[in-house]
């Protein structure tokens, strides 16, 4: 057989391999990704062309407008001069009332850094819960943010923060005296020890504001506006919210009828009604049920329906988690002998959030988008100061479109931003192996 | 051994028990959350009635009775300032339906469109599919209702440029005019013997259906397959045209017309009311098709294979195996978007639509003053919706849901 290849009849033999050839041209590079992606039949085709074409519509009508714009005008009017009949947005309007837009037209001028430095701040304090690689020293500044936020949004004198923080303090000591006897004794104990500091406090703030005044300037409720407003009232209203959440959606799914009814007929009264109605009855009707000497201003009557509305939904999200556990998890937290407290915290509550994170996160980007509604009830947020000072101003009555596509996009970046986060940690999260 | 009981001593019955026991400890928790609730239920009526009687108020509802003294812009049903306040609510009541029914439906279209094409090979077209859900949806439905509204109100044209030679607007086909003032169409005459159309026209259709179960279940029976959209098609257009011309054409237009200042005849649509059909829709529209993508990508891909391994082709795939399956999954969400659409109607007072929220809740509370009435019963009004939409299609849920044991 080894002389096959000398006597072979075979006229030719080729001893090395071709080199590869290219694909034909159809199948390669760009060519063949549009075939594949574009026009991989003919619906498709139709489609891609419709499509394009609305691209193109789009552009067409939103370039020019967006290119040819004008930054710096102090009027409409101003801006129809320079413009000359050309196709052009008037973006002046954002630069000339920057200010109003972001923090209302009443806040005190020079105190605007206030509000930017506790902004600033905020994602300071958020960033070591979002992100658990990151020091956990740093949460010491998240236990100080809600402190010194409201006393950089607020002012007033220093010692009232300082104290309401020791409240917290003072009932944490006597939580952790406690905790080992029992749960319950702990945390009662907890709130009345913060009592108690508050009630004495109470004497002290006043002595020693005159004593060592650090203050800043006092700003109301009322004057706080503009997309600082949004802010304020998503983020305290979502801190605000997932406890209250928390101890609902525990209720609802708690084995005592009575408490369970309870939480079952509050979450579904606040999920049947709008929001809207919620406001309505923070601006008109809340005030008749609270003491007559209570002065709440709008801003908290606000935050307490907003907190409420969003607690239900927060409820409902965090019920679905608990219920998705398995029932090993509970079975397993009591065969080790674990009471009620304890094996929620322990066990039941850290998984259970976890599996929430999304449907919380759902729930916080609606809560944000949903304090524009605030507006309805003559409040000045971002959608409040455009629909009233600004576009009823002669300055610049009838640009629309500047404003609110500026107010589209400020809640377009946040909302995104926050369900890219959302996300991510999720895949952070995923400790199943799939 | 065996006569030792797990059952704990029979003691005397002491206080601490309460505390103790797991027993009686429930009912102790059980007991003060109760009272803890009665009570701050006492205090807030306490304070309520202390407030009332500082103002001088009461709580009554006699208010819906009086005349309500202001006009309502669109009317389904007849309504004049001298009608009543329970009147001019009953029609915000019914604009709020229309609206809510108009998006549902708007909106379910968008969202399966949408949710279908962003999962879509088509490059583009799910790129485009993409854009337009992550933009509605990160945005404040607030925000687009005044956008659309603007669109309606300011850059549409008034009703005087389409006068004249030189008019600067048309009509769309001589009968759609969109103006500032809202959108025109032609409105349907109905003349004598359009009874017998319109009863055609129901019977059609209610063949057409039975058609498609027939079809169904021979398809069930036998594996035979009925040709379904061209008999369906001729059995939905068909009989009504033929009637329309045996009974001489009894339906007839009425078109809108430029007359004196505004346009006259056809049916009014106004700004208002379209700025919040189409934002809602669009709005709604956007995470619908999120729940409908969620739910075809949930039917693992082994269900597309299985199909076509049968030999069935891919429209068939999609109808007999996809569909069925994604909708248990799509529906529960979508009863919950119908909810949030209808309830995120009451913004319709932003853009001044006189739904239930700016009627009863809007004019009428801020003429007469009874806050606590009226927000009352606006509230009980959008309970009474979220209950019957969530029952009506829990209904509908149970039916297409996978029946297991």
């Amino acid at each position: 057989m080894s002389d096959t290849n000398a006597n072979s009849t075979v006229a030719f033999v080729r001893h090395d391999t071709i080199p590869e050839r290219e694909p034909p041209l159809g199948e390669r590079g760009l060519i063949k990704w549009l075939r594949e992606n574009l026009f991989s039949s003919v619906t498709n085709g139709v489609l891609t062309v419709l499509s394009l074409w609305a691209i193109y519509l789009i552009l067409a009508a939103s370039l020019p407008w967006l290119l040819n714009g004008i930054w710096d005008a102090p009027s409409i009017r101003d801006c129809r001069t320079i413009l000359d009949g050309a196709r052009g947005g008037c973006f002046a309007v954002l630069t000339e009332r920057w200010n109003q837009l972001l923090f209302g037209f009443q806040y005190p001028s020079d105190q605007y850094w206030r509000p930017t430095l506790a902004f600033i701040l905020l994602f300071v304090a958020f960033a070591p819960v979002m992100f658990y690689k990151l020091p956990r020293k740093l949460l010491i500044m998240t236990a100080v943010y809600p402190f010194l936020g409201y006393w950089l949004i607020w002012g007033g004198s220093i010692w009232v923060p300082v104290f309401a923080a020791g409240g917290f303090v003072a009932g944490y000591m006597v939580y952790r005296q406690f905790i080992t006897r029992s749960f319950a004794i702990a945390f009662f104990g907890a709130i009345v020890g913060a009592f108690v500091f508050w009630w004495i406090a109470d004497f002290i703030t006043p002595v020693l504001a005159n004593l060592i005044p650090i203050e800043l300037e006092f700003v109301k409720s009322r004057q706080v506006g503009g997309f600082m407003l949004n802010m304020i009232l998503g983020v305290v209203c979502l801190s605000l919210a997932l406890p209250l959440g928390i101890i609902l959606a525990l209720g609802r799914q708690s084995s005592m009828p009575i408490i369970k009814w309870i939480c079952v007929v509050f979450i579904e009264f606040v999920r049947g009604v709008p929001l809207i109605t919620l406001l309505f009855v923070a601006n008109v009707v809340l005030a008749y049920f609270l003491p007559p000497e209570a002065n709440f201003d709008l801003v908290v009557r606000v935050i307490i329906m907003i907190t409420l509305f969003a607690a239900a939904y927060i409820a409902e999200v965090i019920r679905g988690g608990l219920a998705a556990l398995p029932t090993g998890q509970y079975e397993a937290a009591d065969s080790l002998g674990l009471d009620y407290p304890q094996s929620m915290r322990l066990i039941i509550l850290p998984q259970a959030l976890k599996i929430s994170i999304p449907g919380i996160v759902n729930v916080a980007v609606g809560l944000f988008k949903d304090t524009t509604l605030v507006s309805v009830i003559s409040m000045f947020d971002l959608v409040g100061m455009i629909r009233g000072p600004i576009l009823s101003s002669t300055d610049w009555n009838g640009v629309y479109w500047e404003l609110f596509g500026f107010a589209a996009l400020l809640f377009f970046i946040m909302c995104y931003g926050i369900s890219q986060y959302s996300q991510w940690l999720e895949r952070q999260l995923a400790t199943d192996h799939r | 051994m065996s006569n030792t009981t797990d059952l704990p001593p029979q003691t005397s019955f002491k206080l601490s028990m309460l505390i103790n026991d797991t027993r009686y400890r429930s009912l102790t928790f059980q007991f003060i959350a109760l009272l803890g609730l009665c009570f701050f239920i006492a205090w807030l009526i306490s304070n309520a009635v202390v407030n009332l009687e500082n103002l001088g108020q009461d709580i009554s509802y006699r208010f819906l009775g009086n005349p309500a003294g202001y006009d309502i812009n669109q009317q389904p049903i007849s309504f004049s300032s001298q009608d009543t306040h329970l009147r001019a609510a009953f029609v915000g009541v019914l604009n709020t339906l229309i609206v809510a029914f108009l998006g549902c439906i708007t909106a379910t279209i968008l969202g399966v469109f949408a949710g279908v094409l962003r999962l879509s090979n088509n490059w583009v077209v799910s790129k485009l599919m993409a854009v337009y859900v992550e933009a509605f949806r990160n945005v404040p439905v607030l925000i687009w209702i005044l956008i659309i509204f603007s669109i309606m109100t300011v850059s549409l044209p008034g009703p005087r440029s389409f006068r004249g030679d030189n008019a600067t607007a048309t009509m769309l086909f001589d009968a759609f005019a969109f103006t500032n003032r809202g959108v025109y169409v032609p409105a349907p005459v109905w003349g004598s013997g359009s009874l017998i159309v319109v009863l055609t026209f129901v019977l059609s259709v209610i063949a057409m259906i039975a058609y498609r179960r027939y079809a169904t279940k021979v398809l069930y029976d036998t594996g035979r397959l009925l040709p379904t959209l061209w008999p369906s098609i001729a059995i939905f257009f068909l009989p009504t045209i033929l009637m329309f011309f045996i009974m001489g054409r009894p339906i007839g237009l009425d078109y809108p017309e430029l007359r004196g200042f505004n346009f006259q005849g056809g049916i009014q649509v106004r700004g208002s009311l379209i700025a919040l059909w189409f934002a809602l829709s669009l709005y709604t529209g956007a995470f619908i098709a999120e729940n409908v993508r969620a739910g075809i990508m949930a039917i693992s891909k082994g269900q597309t294979e299985a199909a076509g391994a049968l030999g069935l082709r891919p429209n068939r795939i999609m109808n007999l195996v996809i569909l069925p399956q994604a909708l248990r999954i799509i529906i529960p969400p979508l009863i919950s978007q119908y909810l949030n659409l209808t309830k995120n109607s009451s913004l319709a007072i932003a853009v001044g639509y006189m739904d239930v929220t700016g009627t009863l809740g809007g004019i009428t509370l801020n003429q007469t003053g009874r806050a606590i009435e009226a927000v009352l019963l606006l509230m009980l009004f959008y309970l009474l919706i979220s209950l019957g939409i969530s029952a009506i299609m829990n209904v509908y849920n149970n039916a297409v849901k996978l029946k297991e044991r």
